[in-house]
């Protein structure tokens, strides 16, 4: 038993907590206590790992480990992870628990939406553990049907096509994985699925084509890239609290992980010569995507297209192909994750309080509900890249890193999601001075409380997080930057050189 | 870590203490005490700055003759790549120890003056916090080591700003002037940030004083490599260097980017005399004496533009100050215009052997401008105090009811209209006279200028103390000994800092030089600042109509004038009219319209069709099975028939 497997275990054994549990409250315990478990376990994980590498370990995957699962098709459970994952599940376990804790109020069919909750988060540390493209789809595929359900059960207003629409328009994009990874599988002469074998094979670049533009793809549905982006503000705004933190927070990095460590790390020579649709298409999400959020007035509708502008960074700096650039879609897939989480936790308190999420009728919140209020302008602060929080430092990553290339087409490019910077104060400020300052409007909010215990905490989680990565995003690189330089110099190999 | 490092280091993290403290404890603390840790921090940091400052002009600072600058700290923050790389720090040379002593100075007086300005507000403990935020951005900014370092702080001052605009967060007008200066300094930040890209890629550094050195030496291949490219006549690196000027004009306030600061006065007043008038707003001419060396030996071309932009600037920022009503905004016009002396004076100015003489001077008037601007607008929040209004029309008299207040605000009015021998005098002698060496059109320019800042400075000041006396108001001024006590401080600066020998300390190669002082030149200057308070005099010494009738005499241009040129329409025209509706809503209509009504709710509606028009084919009838699948074997025989025939 290796301590990784305890990611995966764990929450089945909270899962199998929650089934023999009697009441609520002893599920919504078992919860809490199984998520921080995970949060304490991604901690001494990292402190490993950390020290591994200290000693002197330069495997690209540590911990590794591997279980049989279905042997004449060569699929194995192989986990190992590298410093790109290990970030990501960093995130997801902070992500998760403050997703139970805002969760605390929940009283419809408690049992089936707490399963579902630590479903996800095993199926988002299956998916960022595994080296095996197989086991990887298993888990993003095992993704997509609890957010169905979430949204569809728990959630409110056009619910039904909400989820209907995430569900089908995700498994297109995983039917397109899906085809990909097959294609590679075929491009090992059926040998292997691990990403370990498969990046030491020359495959040839027809096919290297084909597949990229096929992972890409798919992988961007996750993403929430343009233009297959329209599931994610119908789902947000339809989704309950949590499911709209996972769904922006851990499920769209699914997406850009795979775009990078599978789309473009074992398609190389493909991706120097196609990622410009992608920088296309990001640039496009990036400016298009603050303009659309300028104009919501609905809080979770303005943060739904707002994610669409910020993961446009993310899928920019992975197309740009430089290091810095990779370095920084990868600070901004967890700074990104963890502020989004933030934004939907606030604006989900908001809304259970004063029961309307649009902007022009709320008001005075700061003077009412100042935590809350907080809350949500420090989220805001963050989305609109301040210097301190970790928005900024990642954005200003992907800006240097493209910079890098140089060329009309990409200094372009960058200019223009920079530019997005100004489009992003000017949602954000109208968001907080509509919603947050001002004077109360409407009686019924004098009699407004703030938040509980379970929802502070949450926030100072989640907070600590942004500073951290914010003020000392030293860390954060070190901890990344050998497996960044990995994936540059496949990148680079035997192809051209910038 | 020697005694100096170590308090320039204290310097800048005992304001960043004290923010997180209060910010921290607002609630529990009881605001007095809020007030006075606030404070007393930053005395005792304007008490380090001046043990720094004398160590640095008396001590360490001069090598071989010359002040050069002394890193006291650096270390690597975030790694880019093997060049680039976010490093913070702290940097001791003749500019940022200048601007080290204005911040603590002003600061501290104005964390004084708020313990009765702001008594009794809710948020009191929470306004402190935001002071100490403030200060403590700005004093990292100006001891920035890397350009990327001052971005960070340059962002930080701009919230910092924009929370305490907003401070009032439930007043409407508040929120809208927050949201604007922030807006337009963020967009203005834009060309900053794509400026910091490019001189970067092309220097491979980020560190200012590799950069300086990287772009300023002959032969240097960074430089060859920026001077080879050329877009519209001027060179990449000229581009790169007024990209980085627009962050500059963005946050100094200059035409056409000047409109969020007369809407910044809605913060309260004791906020516009530290951020509005002596320290954010210099953060451009900050910014453009950093890079002064770059600018001036590599890009003149760039300096010129900046001259121009300055001089018209300050011209446009007085004449509107002559016609508005509100004291605030009358001060907040006359700060875009001296601001725009600092520039011009930069813009002037140049490398060679006496050329460098604007340099100093513009500093020298940043340094002065301080403390009379702080000192006007603190006059002017006892003021607002006295009498609860904004508008002259309200005002008269007030000379016996505020002794202290008049006093001073007299002495502030000299000093800005160049009277000698107050500090202005000296600081705008030596511009016009860098000028007149120069560019005799900004010289022109700046003349008739400071003419007409005596005119209506003055204005404001017959209009308040003198004209006609309003009855209704009280004296304050014997329950407020902290504003009192911050007047007759900042009083001193504006009367005296002009006997510095200024050139001896802040020069632009290090090496001291000699501010020119000719009497026959100051004739023509002083005689049009008399002119100026003359006329003022005339006109407002008195309740009289003859300002109406002048009035009427200039119609449409003062009209123009009052409403500030329409610059806020045309803006207001472009982001409303154009930005919203011309792009966004499309972009929003686009969205559900087209990507997701056609494309994806499209595709769900043929797929829908489609299996629609397959149903009946699974209808369970076996006669319909029957016949589709005699029609199939039909067409079977029928290819099998066509086939081996």
């Amino acid at each position: 038993m290796d301590i990784l497997q305890l990611l995966i275990i764990l929450p089945i054994i909270t899962i199998l907590g929650m089934i023999v549990a009697k009441n609520e409250l002893q599920i919504k315990s078992i919860a809490l206590a199984g998520s921080s478990l995970q949060l304490v376990l991604a901690v001494i994980i990292t402190a490993l790992y950390v020290q591994l590498r200290q000693t002197g370990a330069t495997d690209q995957f540590l911990f590794l480990s591997s279980y049989v699962w279905f042997a004449p098709l060569k699929i194995y459970f192989t986990s190992g992870i590298d410093g790109i994952s290990l970030t990501m599940i960093l995130m997801t376990a902070l992500v998760v628990l403050a997703g139970v804790l805002v969760s605390w109020k929940i009283n419809k069919q408690v049992k089936e939406f707490f399963f579902l909750l630590i479903l996800l988060s095993l199926s988002a540390y299956g998916f960022f553990m595994t080296t095996n493209l197989f086991a990887m789809f298993f888990f993003l595929e095992l993704a997509v049907i609890p957010k169905f359900l979430l949204i569809g059960m728990w959630g409110s207003g056009r619910k039904e096509y909400s989820s209907m629409k995430l569900a089908l328009m995700l498994m297109a994009g995983s039917a397109l994985v899906f085809l990909g990874i097959i294609g590679l599988f075929y491009a090992s002469g059926m040998q292997s699925w691990d990403i370990q074998d498969i990046a030491k094979l020359n495959i040839p670049i027809a096919t290297q084509r084909v597949l990229y533009l096929l992972l890409f793809t798919g992988f961007g549905v996750f993403t929430a890239m343009f233009p297959f982006h329209t599931w994610a503000p119908d789902g947000h705004s339809s989704a309950p609290t949590a499911a709209s933190m996972f769904l922006a927070g851990i499920s769209m990095k699914l997406g850009a992980y795979g775009c990078l460590r599978v789309a473009t790390y074992l398609l190389p020579g493909a991706a120097q010569e196609l990622s410009w649709i992608f920088i296309i298409l990001a640039s496009i999400a990036i400016i298009y995507g603050a303009f659309a959020t300028m104009m919501q007035k609905d809080l979770k509708y303005m943060n739904a297209y707002s994610s669409v502008s910020h993961v446009g960074f993310i899928i920019l700096g992975i197309a740009m192909l430089t290091k810095v650039a990779i370095t920084g879609a990868v600070m901004q897939m967890v700074s990104h994750g963890i502020m989004t989480a933030l934004f939907f936790a606030a604006i989900g308190m908001i809304y259970d309080r004063a029961h309307t999420r649009q902007a022009n009728e709320l008001g005075g919140m700061l003077k009412q509900i100042p935590f809350i209020g907080t809350a949500f302008i420090i989220s805001g602060l963050t989305s609109l890249g301040l210097p301190g929080f970790s928005g900024f430092v990642s954005e200003m990553t992907v800006f240097v890193g493209s910079w890098e290339r140089a060329g009309i087409f990409y200094r372009g490019a960058t200019i223009l999601a920079a530019a997005s910077i100004v489009v992003t104060a000017v949602y954000i400020l109208r968001a907080i001075g509509f919603a947050i300052w001002g004077s109360v409007t409407n009686k019924e909010f004098l009699k407004l409380k703030d938040a509980t215990w379970s929802e502070r905490t949450a926030t100072v989680l989640l907070v600590v997080g942004i500073l951290l990565i914010g003020l000392a995003p030293f860390l954060f690189v070190h901890l990344i930057d050998m497996d960044t330089t990995t994936i540059y110099h496949k990148l680079i190999s035997n192809v051209l050189v910038h | 870590m020697n005694s100096y490092e170590l308090s320039s280091l204290l310097i800048v993290a005992l304001p960043l203490l004290s923010f997180a403290f209060l910010i921290l404890l607002n609630k529990q603390l009881k605001p007095r005490v809020a007030g006075i840790i606030g404070t007393l921090t930053l005395a005792t940091t304007a008490i380090l700055t001046f043990y720094v400052a004398s160590g640095y002009f008396f001590g360490f600072g001069m090598e071989n003759g010359a002040y050069v600058h002394h890193i006291a700290l650096q270390f690597q923050w975030l790694k880019f790549s093997d060049n680039l790389s976010i490093d913070l720090g702290i940097v001791l040379d003749p500019i940022s120890v200048a601007l080290l002593i204005v911040i603590t100075v002003v600061s501290t007086m104005v964390h004084l003056y708020s313990l009765n300005y702001m008594h009794g507000e809710e948020y009191f403990a929470r306004y402190y916090a935001y002071l100490s935020l403030f200060t403590f951005s700005m004093l990292g900014l100006v001891m920035a080591v890397n350009i990327f370092q001052m971005y960070i702080f340059w962002e930080l001052v701009g919230v910092s700003s924009f929370l305490l605009i907003g401070f009032y967060f439930t007043k409407p007008s508040a929120i809208a002037a927050a949201k604007k200066a922030f807006i337009v300094t963020r967009f203005a930040d834009l060309g900053f940030l794509i400026g910091i890209l490019i001189l970067s890629h092309g220097a491979k550094t980020l560190d200012f004083f590799v950069m300086i050195q990287r772009l300023t030496q002959a032969g240097s291949p960074y430089l060859a490599h920026f001077t080879a490219t050329s877009f519209l006549g001027l060179s990449t690196l000229s581009w790169a260097l007024l990209l980085v000027f627009a962050g500059g004009a963005g946050k100094s306030a200059m035409f056409p980017l000047h409109i969020w600061l007369p809407d910044a006065m809605e913060g309260p007043t004791p906020v516009s005399a530290l951020i509005h008038a002596a320290t954010m707003v210099v953060a451009g001419v900050y910014l453009v004496a950093r890079l002064f060396p770059i600018f001036a030996i590599s890009a003149p071309d760039a300096l010129l533009i900046i001259a121009y932009i300055g001089a018209f600037t300050a011209l446009f920022a007085a004449v509107i100050a002559c016609t508005q009503t509100d004291i605030k905004r009358v001060l907040a016009y006359s700060t875009i215009s001296q601001i725009a002396y600092m520039m011009f004076a930069l813009g002037v100015s140049g490398w060679g052997e006496g050329q460098t003489e604007g340099f100093t001077a513009s500093i020298f008037h940043l340094f002065t401008h301080a403390f009379f601007k702080a000192l006007l607008f603190l006059g002017a929040g006892a003021i607002i105090h006295a009498i609860n209004s904004n508008e002259m029309k309200d005002m008269g008299g007030l000379r016996k009811a505020l002794p202290i207040t008049h006093i001073t605000f007299l002495v502030a009015c000299l000093s800005i209209s160049g009277i000698p021998p107050f500090s202005g005098f000296f600081s705008k002698e030596a511009i016009l006279s860098a000028a007149s060496h120069s560019n005799m059109l900004v010289y022109y320019v700046g003349l008739f200028t400071s003419g007409l800042t005596a005119f209506y400075m003055f204005r404001l000041y017959f209009r308040i103390f003198w004209y006609k006396p309003v009855q209704d108001h009280h004296n304050h001024e014997k329950h407020t000994w902290a504003m009192n006590s911050a007047l007759l401080v900042l009083v001193l600066g504006a009367a005296f800092a002009g006997l510095i020998p200024f050139g001896s300390f802040v020069s632009a190669t290090g090496s001291p030089i000699i501010l020119p002082f000719n009497p026959s030149f100051s004739v023509v200057p002083v005689s049009f600042g008399l002119i100026g308070i003359f006329l003022a005099y005339y006109f407002f010494s008195k309740e009289s109509d003859r300002a109406d009738k002048t009035v009427a005499y200039f119609g449409g241009f003062y009209r123009a004038a009052y409403h500030k040129f329409y610059i806020d329409e045309i803006y207001l025209f472009v982001t409303k009219k154009v930005i919203f509706n011309l792009i966004g809503r499309p972009a929003a209509w686009f969205d559900r319209t087209v990507v997701n009504g056609i494309l994806i709710n499209g595709t769900a509606v043929v797929t829908e069709a489609g299996s629609e028009a397959i149903k009946p084919m699974q209808s369970g009838k076996v006669q319909s099975y029957a016949m589709f699948f005699l029609g199939g074997v039909l067409l079977l025989v029928a290819l099998l028939f066509i086939q081996f025939m």
